[in-house]
């Protein structure tokens, strides 16, 4: 039971990985004391520039830091080629998938999908049935969960495909370790990740309205007070594109223009980071106050962009994750490069039975669930959990999964105590558009509580450097 | 740009302005209280010079719901701590702060960063804190974190729009802020009619140019004792004084001729008519009209500029 999972640095026999030596030989020469100041240095830094989460309410004091560790997941070369392909190939298969679901529906007339799973799940919207978007590209950003269990092995835990986050992290991380430690980066084996913003206009810009040679881009946040406020600001201005808010935006003939100080401008693409519920009261929620009326109708009328585009729910919802190695082999004819977790659907009665008698040793979701809430991790449960959660699959056995509880790779972290093993995942961020491409790298998050698995921000977790190497 | 942009930078740039004048003119009024002199009715009169920030800045009816009687530390509490009175330096510094939060894409990192750690500092003080610092010293970082945040600004911001309405702001506060302060002497009360230009309505001018930064110009250009006529007309009428009425309308017309282009004529002739009466205005006409009336009328005339340019840029009705 009590197997170690596998580390990222040291390997079974107690040697460090080739790819950690550098690293390693640093850390061992390096006096304590200045890494002790330079972790102060990191977090002062963090606070001024004011990469923090989670802001409600007036008081500042609400603001958060999301703890940074100064120990980098490093990739070595050959892995990151697998997962870049991998991750190359899912996506493709994604977007295939969406602008299958949303049009002809063939892998659903195949059977490969069941037609209920897809047409009955409430991230399907129907308003984008029969709609052409450019490119055919839904998910134009997607922010794929990568974690490592077993010997090494990595698995897909999750498609993003809505308004993944994090990505500003990736980028102030590695600000701050080439800030804190240039000598690390003296060899330069690590490959940069700082073009993120320019491949992520170049994408959005590729995919402007019909006969729109030089569209202008936005990007759309709920407001100064969303958790994720910093990073889209942020990503505004590495882009250099004007942040608006749904008050900024109007509808006109079926096109959308900011309010500027020199009058009405036209808006092309919008990298949105408002959910799909609330982007246009007319068409979706009426009670939202951060969208903007008659949006909807301009993008079905193609005068405008949505990045992502609506309905990209229905491709990684939980309850659809199972079917992803089949839609690769579907539409693009290949295996897949990635794995999924094995997951037990538990609408299907085998499942179900299955997972009932094992709870103790499986991961359940909620399969509209995020952000680590609402799961049951099996071997960490007591008895009383578990049985609440049996109650709650039998009511409504649709609404859940499991999964077994992969022992995460871990990689060392600092901790109050010195240097310690904590688990880590991997999210690298897949941009579409003009082609399909991702930058060498992703955000690392790591779970700061001894023993916990869970590496959400909301629960508790930090984040790393990713490194590459070249 | 955005007008909602505009408008948080040009709120930002206002608030900060005021945070710097606030603490000018405490720092006046705290140098003031610590001169010796015969106060005219015992008891009363000592803590005169402690009205005058709150009369200057429109706050006065705001102290006396929230604290009982007129001490240096009620009105130090009330003007530099105090959350509730949004013209506090605490209050201008933490909107400041939102404005360039909420739109931190459109000023440079430098800039949020130097805001941000002011407001942090800010943040920890209470008034042990100011107390034990000195309350000049405090008022002195205040306006170094406000040059400093000028400085961040001038040194790495691109020309563009975003630079001009914060210009603006900055110009638009600046104006009324120095007629304020300039119009303070008038409400200072002389311990008696005999004490005009005596020892004690020295210092007063003395002080208040000094809170404005002009005593040395003053020595500079003039070379002579102190006159209200000639304070009057540095701070009016002169346009190589910083701080100046003249100065800052040549700041707002200049900006305005940039962000135009070829709409907005009506504010363009409300700033240009401003400008021209500072332009060609006289010391002596001023002193004729009444230097308070002509600071009153002042005020009024930018506060109309002030609506114009809200409502031309910032807050657009369509």
């Amino acid at each position: 039971m009590s197997v170690r999972p596998y580390d990222e640095m040291t390997a079974a026999d107690g040697g460090i990985r080739p790819h950690y030596r550098a690293f390693a030989d640093w850390l061992e020469r390096t006096d304590a004391s200045r890494i002790a100041q330079k972790r102060e240095e990191a977090e002062r830094a963090f606070h001024r520039v004011g990469i923090t989460f989670a802001v409600y309410g007036e008081d500042a004091g609400t603001e958060r830091l999301i703890p940074f560790d100064i120990v980098p997941r490093i990739i070595p070369a050959d892995e990151w080629e697998m997962l870049e392909r991998g991750l190359k190939q899912r996506v493709r298969a994604l977007n295939l998938f969406l602008a299958d679901v949303y049009h002809d529906q063939k892998i659903l007339k195949s059977g490969a999908v069941p037609a209920d799973r897809v047409l009955g799940n409430t991230q399907f919207r129907r308003e984008m049935a029969g709609m052409d978007v450019p490119g055919g590209i839904y998910a134009h950003i997607a922010g794929v969960d990568i974690v490592r269990a077993g010997a090494g092995e990595y698995y897909v835990l999750e498609d993003n495909l809505r308004v993944p986050s994090g990505v500003s992290y990736m980028l102030e991380n590695r600000k701050m370790m080439m800030r804190l430690f240039p000598e690390l980066f003296a060899t330069r084996s690590i490959r940069p990740v700082q073009h993120y913003p320019d491949l992520l206009l170049e994408n959005l810009r590729a995919v402007g309205p019909k006969g729109e040679d030089n569209p202008t881009v936005a990007v759309m946040t709920p407001g100064a007070y969303n958790s994720a406020y910093f990073e889209h600001a942020f990503l505004a201005q590495q882009m250099g594109v004007e942040l608006v808010e749904g008050q900024d935006l109007f509808v006109q003939n079926d096109t959308v223009f900011m309010r500027t100080t020199r009058g009405p401008r036209r808006v092309h693409v919008i990298y949105r980071r408002v959910d799909d519920d609330f982007l246009d009261p007319l068409a979706f929620r009426k009670d939202s106050m951060i969208g903007v009326p008659g949006l909807f109708a301009a993008y079905r009328a193609g005068r405008v962009t949505l990045a992502n585009a609506i309905g990209t729910g229905v491709a990684d919802d939980k309850s659809i994750y199972p079917y992803v190695p089949d839609m690769i082999k579907f539409y693009l004819g290949e295996d897949p490069v990635l794995n999924n977790v094995p997951t037990y659907m538990l609408y299907k009665p085998q499942d179900r039975d299955y997972a009932l008698a094992h709870l103790a040793e499986l991961v359940v979701k909620e399969v509209h669930g995020a952000g680590g809430y609402g799961m049951l991790v099996g071997p960490a449960s007591t008895a009383e959990e578990r049985e609440a959660f049996r109650a709650r699959i039998l009511a409504t056995p649709e609404r859940y999964i499991a999964q077994p509880t992969l022992a995460l790779s871990t990689c060392p972290t600092f901790v109050g105590a010195g240097i310690a093993p904590r688990h880590i995942d991997l999210r690298p961020y897949v941009l579409s558009g003009s082609d399909i491409g991702l930058v060498p790298g992703g955000l690392t998050r790591v779970a700061l509580r001894e023993g916990s698995l869970v590496v959400n921000s909301s629960q508790g977790g930090g984040t790393k450097d990713t490194w590459v190497l070249a | 740009m955005l007008s909602r942009t505009a408008n948080e930078l040009y709120w930002m740039a206002r608030h900060i302005e005021r945070a710097e004048n606030t603490a000018r003119l405490l720092d006046v009024t705290y140098r003031t209280s610590l001169l010796p002199y015969e106060p005219q009715e015992p008891g009363l009169a000592w803590a005169e010079p402690w009205a005058v920030p709150l009369v200057a800045t429109g706050g006065a009816t705001a102290f006396y719901k929230s604290y009982p009687a007129l001490t240096a530390e009620n009105v130090l509490r009330f003007m530099i701590l105090d959350a509730g009175n949004s013209s506090s330096i605490y209050c201008c510094l933490r909107a400041a702060r939102e404005s360039a939060r909420s739109v931190r894409g459109a000023i440079t990192s430098e800039m949020y960063e130097d805001l941000n750690s002011a407001w942090i500092e800010m943040r920890a003080h209470d008034y042990q804190r100011v107390q034990s610092l000195g309350v000049s010293e405090f008022l002195d970082w205040v306006k170094m974190r406000s040059h400093l945040f000028r400085g961040v600004t001038f040194g790495t911001m691109l020309r563009d729009e975003a630079y001009h309405f914060i210009r603006l702001g900055t110009h638009i506060e600046r104006a009324d802020n120095t007629a304020r302060i300039l119009d303070t002497k008038y409400h200072i009360l002389l311990p008696s009619a005999a004490d005009v230009g005596g020892a004690v309505d020295y210092y007063q001018w003395a002080s208040l140019l000094q809170s404005l930064s002009g005593f040395e110009s003053y020595r500079k250009i003039y070379s002579d004792v102190i006159s209200p006529r000639r304070v009057a007309e540095l701070l009016v009428l002169r346009d190589d004084m910083p701080r100046s009425l003249h100065s800052c309308l040549n700041f707002i017309n200049d900006t305005l001729e940039i962000l135009c282009d070829d709409h907005g004529a009506e504010l363009r002739r409300q700033a240009g008519e401003l400008h021209a009466r500072l332009h060609f205005g006289r010391t002596d006409d001023i002193i004729r009209y009444g230097l308070h009336e002509y600071l009153m009328d002042f005020l009024q005339r930018v506060s109309l500029l002030a609506d114009e340019v809200s409502e031309h840029f910032l807050v657009p009705a369509y």
